[in-house]
């Protein structure tokens, strides 16, 4: 039945929506238009590059992400810098894991010593820079006890990343109905049974999309430990520049890197979050 | 006589949130196999009364013996208890993420430590008498309501429970549900259970309790047998009560 046939129940003809708004809501209309912007922000960083006699050579780029040498396929600059960005995110990302957990069950245990350790560890990270925390721990932190840049950069992340997973924890295990609590301990749960095996499963759902956007804004934020001279992928990047001049392709390989694993990661999760979705 | 040593024993028990007092000088005792039922307008205190003795609300003052523990808040031997009393809750309160047979066997594995397949076999007995055998491999929410609360009472059982409470069990079910459950809880009570119940449920009490207590505002009003319970409350407030709750 065509939108024209349908009538109110009054017998008078409904009115079907602008001509105007069916066309631009059509999908062929939107995907020109969408084409049409990408073309014109592409086209005039272009010309804007060209009127600033930008001389391009992306031939010059493949070298710096593989090579063939008589040994055989080798990887490039970039790629080694994007493993060891990978490298501290899975590490950092770990070690954040336990330390949030491990803060927001202190901040659910209802000890007065433990809200209070947790908050006090909260307020002081969230309220400072990303940036001061990692001059804080290499310039500071790692002469005292005696660390590298690279042990650095994985703290800092680890410590600023636990501060915000700790609250993803704490939302998600508070998200599980509080009968679920009683439940458990009716058949004789102690705590740390209840929260195994009855409350941290069913937390998983709920923690799920926060948490991938924290594994993805881990990855991001890995960038700053460039600051101070880690090997990974945006330092690589700037080496390279400055070996080379080439910071329009480089600066856009390395955006469309980090854009490659975090839309990787985010693909993995949404799979992983439909085998966890729990009926209720 | 050992027998007439009282399983759960309330001692002038109060119960405070804040400044509103939800129990007020409760004393009263449950004997081994009594089947008690306790009722009340909404507020009188009876949840909180039944949920004192598991320990998932504790008393302020007074003094709360259960099955020769005494039970104050912070008590380890608590935990301990717990296993040996049973409670069916008004919401159910399964565990969605794990199968029926699984909701059963939790307990019995990770808490009784015993084997998985004798667990299974025990829950599977259970099941077979809440009259579910053929649901075991489902989740709970794939269950009508009054599936759910025989699944809640056989995972109760399944901990080889001395004592059963239920907190308003068929108070969340429609009413065609609510019989298949009574049913339940009626051959239950024939087993020589200790049960305590709090339910509106006025056929079922009268089918299977020995002592009906009428509570309100927090204070026990009336401790009687059935039938003098039903026929000739003491008290006038009680009397109201029945007399609004059975009118229908």
């Amino acid at each position: 039945m065509s939108s024209a046939e349908i009538e109110s129940y009054k017998g008078i003809a409904v009115k079907s929506r602008p001509a105007l708004t069916l066309f631009f809501a059509s999908t062929p209309v939107s995907v020109l238009i969408y084409l049409l912007i990408v073309g014109l922000i592409m086209y005039s960083a272009y010309t804007g590059a060209q009127s600033m006699g930008y001389n391009w050579q992306w031939y010059q780029l493949p070298k710096y992400l593989y090579a063939f040498t008589d040994d055989g396929f080798q990887f490039g600059e970039l790629m080694f810098g994007l493993g060891h960005t990978i490298n501290i995110s899975v590490v950092s990302f770990l070690l954040a894991f336990l330390l949030g957990l491990l803060v927001a069950l202190l901040r659910l245990s209802g000890l007065l010593i433990g809200s209070a350790v947790a908050i006090g560890f909260l307020e002081f990270v969230r309220n400072i820079p990303l940036l001061v925390l990692v001059y804080l721990f290499y310039y500071v932190l790692g002469p005292i006890f005696k660390f590298d840049r690279y042990t650095a950069s994985i703290l800092v992340l680890a410590v600023y990343h636990s501060a915000l997973i700790s609250e993803i924890f704490r939302a998600g295990i508070n998200a599980v109905a509080k009968g679920q609590w009683e439940g458990a301990k009716s058949i004789g749960m102690t705590t740390s049974q209840t929260y195994r095996y009855i409350i941290l499963p069913q937390s998983i759902r709920f923690m799920l999309p926060p948490m991938t956007g924290e594994v993805v804004h881990m990855v991001k934020s890995s960038a700053i430990v460039s600051v101070i001279a880690v090997a990974e992928l945006t330092t690589v990047g700037q080496n390279i520049i400055s070996d080379t001049y080439l910071s329009f392709e480089i600066w856009f390989t390395i955006a469309a890197l980090y854009f490659v694993v975090t839309v990787i990661l985010s693909i993995g999760v949404s799979y992983i979050e439909k085998r966890y979705a729990v009926v209720t | 006589m050992s027998q007439e040593q009282p399983i759960i024993k309330f001692q002038n028990v109060d119960k405070f949130y804040g400044t509103f007092q939800a129990l007020s000088d409760v004393s009263i005792e449950v004997k081994p196999s009594e089947r008690m039922v306790i009722c009340g307008p909404s507020g009188s205190g009876k949840s909180t009364l039944i949920r004192c003795i598991n320990g998932l609300e504790s008393h302020s003052t007074g003094k709360l013996v259960v099955d020769g523990v005494e039970v104050f808040e912070g008590s380890k031997e608590i935990i301990k208890l717990r296993q040996n009393i049973g409670m069916v809750f008004q919401q159910f309160n399964l565990f969605p993420h794990l199968t029926v047979l699984e909701n059963l066997t939790i307990g019995p594995i990770k808490v009784r430590k015993i084997a998985k397949q004798e667990a299974e076999v025990i829950a599977r007995k259970y099941l077979d008498r809440v009259h579910i055998p053929e649901q075991a491999d489902k989740l709970p929410a794939e269950l009508s309501g009054g599936q759910q609360q025989r699944v809640a009472i056989a995972r109760s059982l399944c901990m080889e429970s001395r004592i059963m409470l239920f907190d308003e069990p068929t108070s969340a079910l429609d009413p065609e549900m609510i019989n298949e459950v009574l049913d339940v809880m009626v051959e239950l009570a024939d087993t020589g259970m200790t049960m305590v119940c709090v339910t509106h449920e006025m056929g079922f009490a009268r089918k299977v309790a020995d002592t009906m207590v009428f509570m309100d505002e927090g204070k026990i009003i009336e401790v009687a047998a059935p039938d003098k319970f039903f026929s000739n409350p003491e008290s006038q407030r009680c009397k109201e009560f029945l007399e609004q709750i059975l009118e229908h």
